[in-house]
């Protein structure tokens, strides 16, 4: 089996290492997403169609080479800012659960947890 | 002026038109929101005419006050990623059908600072994932200049609104080209600025190292003039946000291009790019050099990594993002559900559309343990590689220059059930995006099915100045950007 790649690539597709029928249900369960049968079936399909390019990467030399997070990092030191841990913001309990599928007594309702 | 000229109008000429009294703030609105509200190709996902008017009549409470701010009444419309009070906000999905949001993200308090008038809410790619707004919950946006393609993504709302006069501007957001591509489909000017001059509070979280606010208008004028407005800094409440001054984007933009040295990555002219577009894109490199611009032959060696390293990065940030759509606080929740998680699964699987689940699962998976390292890890570093590699050009260039898109606009549904094909055709706007460098279409001429073409120009970090600056000289000596469809 082999990948679509950009035409003329320096990088030509490489066997791939599929994924299978049964790492989907397994990532499906880590995602917290229920799929159904064949939503499962063509899942499948098209990330193994994805991973057919994304082989290319294991093909490139990176000894040395620092992983890079946040971008403008090339640019200037980043260093991620705290702020004082002081409430600033007003309290719009209402506001904030306007949206919510289910309240009671300014409390987000969810199923039992606990028998 | 009457008042069927108004939508022909720039930003710069609305500006005037409002300070000289010849159209109140509530008749422009007016106009626009009638044009709006007969749009039939599914361009916007929200309108509310009483809240424009609202802010309408603010406005012109501060025009006769003379308080005016510099974009006192011009109207625009947000791209439906972000949160506005004002309307509801859904990301294009249909997880947050009917949401509202209790604050306005920074970017729309920014511009509703400047005096501007929200006409409402654009349809997008759900989460913003997506190169042809097909992946909008709701609808296919459909391109003004052939209704039967597609009007590029994910700000496809928002391109194709400028393009079809339905607002003189909007905002976009790109995190690996939203902004670049669909303004290049529909001849629009865009610029996405460097990672971290707008606030990302409040725009809905995608791919959080990528994402960046940018507008898309009719001419680079237009966009310094709102780029201007949008940027700033916002340290207390994104902490990406770049702690670097306001600048004025339009100082610059009278500069002469003699000298200027023009970098042209023979990467992104290689097989791959059509000939109509390659075309259009010579001839747009050959008008910069009759301006007095020295075209610089360069490389940029790893651009089709990109795609790997994007399709990747992208999907793990957005499985961690969209990790917060759980049916509790906000948005949709399953009717049936035997116990949490099963809540969690069924709320996700019929809040989600498919691309969004693909990517999820994706980022799920490179983020789990025994891959991590193989795919994560090794797409970050490469990205460190790409980042590099610019900053190595950019000691024999001042801006890049290029297309944004190896096609011109392709037709609705033709690449709708291929992901892989969606995300090979965003091989030359994702390298500037891995890098954080701002970057930017415009109108270069057209292609086939008289389809508009693009320039994408690209420049290094906090050089947006530099960006409009050749633009607007290009836009001086050209008209691509003043044609607009027959629709509108």
């Amino acid at each position: 089996m082999t990948g679509t790649s950009w035409p003329g690539s320096p990088y030509p597709p490489l066997q791939r290492m599929p994924l299978t029928a049964q790492d989907i249900p397994r990532i499906a369960n880590l995602a917290r997403l229920e799929l159904q049968p064949d939503e499962q079936a063509s899942t499948l399909a098209k990330i193994n169609d994805f991973f057919g390019i994304v082989e290319q990467i294991r093909q490139v030399d990176t000894n040395g080479i620092e992983p890079l997070a946040h971008p403008v990092a090339v640019m200037q030191d980043i260093t991620l800012r705290l702020r004082p841990d002081i409430a600033s913001e007003a309290n719009q309990r209402e506001a904030n659960q306007r949206s919510a599928p289910a309240v009671e007594r300014g409390l987000f309702l969810v199923p039992k947890v606990i028998e | 002026m009457t008042s069927s000229a108004l939508h022909d109008q720039s930003v710069a000429q609305l500006v005037h038109t409002l300070r000289s009294k010849q159209a109140s703030a509530v008749e422009v609105a007016q106009h626009f929101l009638a044009r709006c509200q007969a749009d039939s190709s599914g361009t916007f996902l929200a309108l509310d005419e009483e809240a424009t008017l609202t802010q309408a009549r603010a406005s012109d409470a501060r025009l006769a006050a003379g308080s005016a701010s510099s974009l006192e009444g011009v109207p625009l419309a947000h791209k439906d990623v972000f949160v506005t009070r004002d309307f509801p906000t859904t990301a294009g999905s249909k997880m947050l059908e009917g949401y509202r949001s209790p604050f306005d993200a920074t970017v729309v308090s920014r511009l509703a600072g400047q005096g501007m008038v929200s006409l409402g809410k654009l349809n997008c790619d759900e989460f913003a994932m997506g190169s042809s707004n097909e992946n909008s919950a709701y609808a296919s946006v459909k391109n003004p200049w052939d209704s039967s393609r597609i009007p590029g993504g994910s700000s496809g709302g928002s391109a194709a609104a400028v393009a079809a006069r339905l607002t003189p501007a909007a905002t976009g957001t790109d995190t690996g080209g939203s902004i670049r591509q669909p303004a290049s489909f529909c001849g629009v000017t865009g610029i996405k600025p460097t990672y971290g001059r707008a606030s990302r509070y409040g725009m809905i979280a995608y791919a959080s190292s990528l994402d960046q606010a940018g507008p898309m208008a009719r001419s680079a004028e237009d966009c310094a003039l709102l780029l201007s407005a949008m940027c700033g800094s916002d340290v207390d409440r994104d902490s990406t946000s770049l702690d670097v001054a306001t600048e004025n984007f339009s100082a610059q933009l009278t500069n002469p291009l003699q000298g200027l040295r023009v970098g042209v990555p023979k990467e992104f002219f290689g097989a791959g790019l059509a000939s109509d577009v390659h075309r259009v894109v010579d001839a747009a490199l050959m008008q910069l050099q009759a301006q007095g611009a020295k075209l610089v032959p360069i490389s940029l060696p790893l651009t089709e990594l990109s795609i790997p390293v994007y399709y990747i990065i992208a999907p793990a940030e957005a499985s961690s993002n969209l990790s917060r759509f759980d049916g509790v606080k906000f948005g949709h929740r399953a009717k049936d559900y035997t116990d949490l998680v099963d809540m969690y699964k069924k709320t996700r699987a019929e809040g989600f559309g498919d691309e969004v689940k693909r990517r999820i699962m994706i980022g799920t998976y490179v983020l789990s343990h025994g891959y991590y390292d193989a795919y994560y890890l090794q797409a970050q570093k490469i990205r460190r590689m790409i980042a590099d590699d610019f900053q190595r050009v950019f000691a024999e260039c001042d801006v890049i220059a290029g297309p944004v898109a190896p096609t011109v606009a392709w037709k609705l549904g033709e690449k709708a059930d291929d992901p892989l094909a969606n995300y090979l055709a965003d091989i030359f706007t994702l390298p500037a995006s891995l890098a954080g460098l701002p970057g930017m279409s415009l109108p270069a001429g057209f292609g086939e099915g008289g389809m508009p073409v693009g320039l994408q120009l690209i420049g290094n970090y906090l050089q947006e100045s530099k960006l409009l600056n050749v633009a607007h000289q290009y836009q001086l000596n050209t008209d691509f950007h003043l044609q607009k469809p027959q629709a509108a």
